[in-house]
């Protein structure tokens, strides 16, 4: 991998600086850079065959139409689905949004049980929370290991006959585990119970194989994969979608209805898709899917897991930091500066062009687990070097210092 | 503000502010009016309390959990609004807004608050440095809106 190489590709990493600083960008989990081919083939939608989807009377629209539908194919060879399972929603929170409502809502009762974690992002949470007001259901947390890890034992442990839904993510967006998934997915089958599975933290940056960690549905976005915002995917076993209603009804997914208000829906992934969808989203999806796939992602894993241990090391050696994830497999480091609120923390960054996110990270239930108000979060792809890690280190070194923001 | 007052003091009187917040406390009287104040950008999230009685602010407070910036103004906000009337304390927050959003502003009535003069450097806290004075300007004007 040539890291200087692939960096080149990105306008966001040409030159850019911040507070007078070059710019160094560690807010990787909340979006992601792209390339400027993703640009291209959103932009060369509008500039040369700008047309609708699902006729195709003529030319322009039969090139839309085969391109769309080619990256429906190349986002399904990403996760190694089939092409059918791929339907293309607004992000990962409207996937999942989906599954809740389409299927959640539809199949579960008052009996019922829902298993997901402290450590989930607001997105694999409300939802579901949504899906015991309507239907009754309960929602019930799986314990956490000594390290805020979810291990296949603590599912064996939790889970019964009443559950029907086990909502994890692959990796979790503050604590950044890589979870045994297809452990889970066993037991969660086992128990008569189906695995929806939050990718969005981890189809970018390692390998996911739908068939082999058998899960049910997943659900990802395109912008933290350098791809586009506005565009993401919920994959779903071909059958599971059949069972599933759509969220949306309207144009592009019925294929016929009368005025006595029977309606009849095409089939899935087309019945999810009601309305003009985002053609150049997807377009653009596809084609930072296929950077990511000629980058290699099991090389993507092998460089990112290198930063993390390199940035981990260096943190270590500094009396004024403490992690909160050190053990964690990606790319991301939950931390704090030694007395320093996160906000003002992650503002001395700023003022050293360094991006970093403070906050609760949309985990806020995980914040009781870990007993603090708030956390820094470093989270890194393949893009990063060394060197920034090196940057990042020298302004951790100065924290206390944080009013030198407004000052110097 | 004194022309004496230097980078260094006004990073003193910021932490000090901090450390020591001035009225951080939460008002047992029901007469207290109070608000809310949180933001989708950042974890603070604070209540503001004003005691007013014919027409004066007899005592404001605040309490919760803030970064530096916030809970520093905020401070310093409540021992500049305390004793003044409501019309004296709205001149106050409009003065104090505009500084920190860059407009003309009549520095002889900030006080300490001054020391936020420099927050445009870092805009992304301007929320953070405002977020006392607005829940105090919302509580000014809900009473205004009821006499």
């Amino acid at each position: 991998m040539d890291i200087n190489a692939l960096r080149a590709q990105f306008p966001m990493l040409t030159n850019k600086s911040m507070q007078g600083h070059p710019l160094i960008y560690f807010d990787n989990a909340a979006t992601t850079f792209k390339p400027r081919r993703v640009i291209e083939a959103m932009n060369e939608y509008y500039f040369k065959h700008t047309s609708n989807t699902g006729r195709g009377d003529y030319d322009l629209e039969h090139i839309t139409d085969v391109k769309f539908q080619e990256a429906r194919a190349t986002i399904a060879k990403l996760i190694n689905a089939d092409p059918r399972e791929v339907v293309f929603t607004s992000g990962a929170s409207m996937s999942i949004n989906m599954v809740a409502y389409g299927y959640g809502r539809k199949y579960l009762t008052e009996h019922d049980e829902i298993l997901i974690t402290q450590a989930e992002h607001a997105s694999n949470v409300l939802p579901w929370f949504k899906v015991r007001e309507e239907t009754g259901c309960q929602v019930n947390f799986i314990p956490l290991d000594d390290q805020g890890r979810l291990t296949p034992e603590n599912l064996a442990k939790a889970i019964s006959a009443k559950t029907k839904i086990v909502a994890v993510a692959h990796v979790t967006n503050v604590m950044g585990y890589h979870i045994d998934l297809k452990s889970i997915s066993k037991i969660a089958h086992d128990h008569g119970a189906i695995v929806v599975v939050d990718g969005a933290q981890s189809v970018p940056h390692l390998k996911t194989d739908v068939k082999d960690l058998d899960i049910d549905f997943l659900s990802f976005s395109g912008h933290k994969m350098c791809g586009p915002t506005g565009i993401g995917v919920i994959y779903g076993k071909y059958d599971f979608l059949e069972k599933t209603d759509p969220f949306m009804t309207g144009g592009g997914m019925s294929t016929g209805f009368d005025m006595c208000g029977d309606a009849s829906f095409m089939k899935p992934p087309h019945k999810f898709e009601a309305g003009t969808q985002n053609i150049a989203g997807a377009l653009g999806m596809a084609e930072a899917a296929t950077f990511l796939m000629e980058i290699g992602l099991e090389n993507i894993a092998a460089y990112e897991k290198q930063l993390r241990e390199y940035a981990i090391m260096k943190m270590k050696q500094l009396p004024n930091i403490d992690i909160y994830n050190e053990h964690a497999e990606a790319g991301i480091i939950a931390f704090d500066i030694k007395d320093v609120f996160s906000q003002d923390a992650a503002t001395h960054l700023n003022s050293k062009g360094i991006c970093v996110r403070s906050g609760q990270h949309c985990a806020k239930i995980l914040i009781d687990y870990l007993g603090v108000v708030s956390t820094l979060r470093f989270s890194l792809y393949f893009y990063n070097t060394f060197e920034e890690i090196d940057a990042f280190i020298e302004a951790l070194k100065t924290g206390g210092d944080f009013l030198d923001a407004y000052f110097a | 503000m004194p022309i004496s007052l230097d980078a260094t003091m006004m990073r003193q009187i910021i932490m000090d502010h901090y450390e020591h917040p001035r009225n951080k406390r939460t008002p047992n009287s029901p007469n207290y009016k109070k608000i809310h104040m949180d933001s989708v950008s950042c974890i603070d999230n604070i209540h503001v309390y004003l005691l007013i009685e014919h027409g004066i602010i007899t005592d404001a407070a605040f309490n919760g959990v803030a970064c530096a910036i916030s809970t520093s103004s905020t401070s310093i906000m409540t021992e500049l609004l305390i004793g003044k009337s409501e019309t004296d304390a709205m001149y106050i927050i409009d003065q104090y807004l505009a500084m920190i959003n860059e407009r003309k502003y009549d520095d002889s009535v900030l006080g300490e608050a001054i020391v936020f003069m420099n927050t445009h450097k870092q805009a992304a806290r301007i929320k953070c440095a405002t977020l006392g004075f607005i829940g105090a300007k919302t509580l000014l004007e809900e009473q205004h809106h009821h006499e």
